[in-house]
């Protein structure tokens, strides 16, 4: 089973990107869970989000405290939020930003494998607004492994409509420009 | 098998309700409710599903809303959770004691104060005597089988009473997971058109709910609790005929690894899943523990509970309410009024946990375990403790 912990601001994008994940897994034969951190939510103000896949049924219920991947949507966070709280020691930090890996590696000292995008600029490129949420989740397949780009196809088309090929663009120019420093 | 599919458990549970036909539903919004009143509201807006849908100013207009809709025949829905269980809470004994077959979804939440939208079972416990049929769901599939299942249960003849489904809040209401959604072809296969008892109408005038004094109330007091104590036996049926057509099978109590085991576990809802990969890590430690999951509230199993108890030493009935001042959990008091007659009956330990939405991982109920295991005096059966509470 894989854990992922989403860290954004109310607003950006996680809870979709968790729902997105999640379905796209399902509809490619796998179990997930997709689910937002508990509670009222403000526009602006740091959220989580959470995402569970696995091969077999999953049974647990009760929150993701040792993530496999910890993803953030937004680099304002760090600092403000403990993003590596919990993190395995050889997990994955996945951090949508312009700065390199080794930056990323120095400013938090973290020692498993650490991974940027600039998927704010992409999103900007190729839908013309600064939501990276479905752009950075062609970083987290990427960099996981754990399904195929073409798997969120349907999913995306049935949540953006005309916009999904855009969507898609996006989530495919992360997965090929995500630079990953293990 | 059908396909499994991804979606939010209360989206999924309007969809399934969309399946059944409804003439009416009448749901106030709420958290954790909301996404299944707007959901089932979208349905009926987009002319997926032909049913009014009546956007009351209450959860007390909604119940009665439902109440006088049911009353003339209409197959009625609604959905609360928490203060608007509490604010229902006058009508709900007048929709059982009129046979009103209304199915509710409870999305159940903390009662205020202090105010918290988060999960636990204090809304529905305060409801339990209110004399409706009372189901609790562990997991989206269950959430979406129930909410059809319901309707077929409340509406039979030897039935007529409102039956309430209990779906944690947050827990499973807004998670996305896997499950088969039924086609509508097997849904109308399933599910009946509700043939009601009585109906109003101008033409053909009934009274329902009349005024009763003492030399009738007591009668119908008693004929209240015979139809919800016979009601069992279509529960059963019912659920049989739902797992030979879907291949999904319901019980009362179900049981996990419990026949051989020393100590078992009872929970109640979403808890269940979790406290079961709790007796998967005891069992490979050696630790004889067993799973008890209570899925019918009202009736109570009585003999079920009996059966899948009587061999355990120790049982930790597990409760996310409590009766202040009281005896501990309502599940905890009712479980020891069924044992008090049993010669041969465990132990009996109660841990209240999970209140308003606090989380309990694996470890908290191996913990549980452990702490039982441990008090090898018995010094600590028969009491009921706040589980991880700080003091």
């Amino acid at each position: 089973m894989i854990e992922v912990r989403w860290h954004g601001r109310g607003g950006q994008g996680a809870v979709t990107s968790v729902e997105l994940l999640a379905v796209s897994a399902i509809a490619a034969g796998k179990y997930a869970q997709g689910f937002p951190s508990f509670g009222p939510e403000r526009r602006g103000a740091p959220v989580a989000a959470f995402t569970r896949i696995d091969d077999k049924k999953i049974n647990v219920r009760s929150g993701i405290y040792e993530p496999d991947v910890v993803l953030v949507l937004d680099a304002s966070l760090i600092g403000l939020v403990n993003v590596l709280d919990g993190l395995k020691p050889g997990g994955k930090l996945i951090v949508n930003t312009a700065k390199s890996p080794d930056e990323i590696r120095k400013d938090l000292h973290f020692s498993g494998t650490v991974a940027t995008v600039d998927g704010t600029g992409i999103a900007r490129k190729e839908m013309g607004v600064p939501i990276a949420n479905t752009t950075m989740i062609g970083a987290l397949l990427k960099v996981t492994g754990v399904m195929d780009l073409d798997a969120m196809k349907e999913s995306v088309e049935h949540r953006f409509g005309r916009i999904a090929q855009k969507n898609l663009n996006a989530m495919k120019r992360s997965y090929d420009e995500i630079k990953i420093s293990n | 098998m059908g396909k499994r599919i991804g979606m939010e458990v209360a989206v999924a549970v309007a969809e399934a309700v969309g399946l059944c036909n409804i003439d009416m539903a009448a749901v106030y919004p709420i958290t954790p409710q909301s996404h299944i009143a707007e959901h089932l509201s979208d349905l009926v807006a987009d002319g997926k599903i032909d049913a009014e849908f009546v956007t009351v100013e209450s959860e007390h207009s909604a119940m009665s809303a439902v109440i006088g809709s049911s009353g003339a025949g209409a197959r009625s829905y609604t959905a609360t959770s928490s203060q608007g269980l509490m604010y229902m809470h006058e009508l709900l004994p007048i929709a059982s004691a009129m046979r009103l077959p209304i199915t509710m979804a409870i999305a159940n939440r903390a009662v205020s104060g202090p105010l918290n939208i988060l999960n636990d079972h204090s809304d529905i416990m305060p409801q339990r005597d209110s004399g409706w049929i009372s189901i609790f769901v562990e997991n989206g599939q269950e959430s979406i089988d129930m909410s059809i299942i319901a309707f077929k249960i409340a509406e039979h003849k030897d039935v007529m009473l409102p039956v309430n489904i209990n779906i944690d809040g947050f827990q499973l209401t807004h998670m996305v997971e896997p499950f088969e959604m039924p086609t509508q072809e097997e849904v109308n296969k399933f599910l009946p058109p509700f043939v009601p008892h009585a109906t109003l109408h101008p033409a053909k005038p009934v009274t329902m709910g009349a005024f009763a004094m003492s030399d009738y109330f007591t009668e119908i007091m008693k004929a209240k609790d015979e139809a919800l104590k016979n009601s069992k036996k279509v529960i059963l049926e019912v659920w049989d005929e739902w797992a030979k057509l879907f291949g999904r099978s319901y019980k009362p109590v179900e049981t996990y690894k419990a026949d051989d085991a020393e100590v078992l576990m009872l929970t109640m809802g979403s808890m269940g899943e979790t406290a079961q990969m709790a007796i998967d890590e005891l069992r490979a430690k050696g630790i004889k523990a067993g799973l008890v999951k209570l899925r019918l509230w009202r009736p109570f199993p009585f003999e079920e509970i009996k059966a899948a108890i009587k061999n355990a030493k120790k049982l930790i009935v597990t409760d996310r309410a409590n009766s202040f001042g009281g005896p501990g959990g309502p599940v905890f008091s009712e479980i020891k009024s069924a044992l008090y007659a049993e010669v041969q009956r465990p132990l009996i330990y109660n841990y209240i946990y999970g209140l308003g939405g606090r989380d309990v991982p694996v470890g908290d109920f191996t913990g549980m375990f452990e702490k039982v295991l441990a008090d090898t005096a018995n010094k600590q059966a028969d009491t009921y403790e706040f589980w991880g509470v700080r003091e």
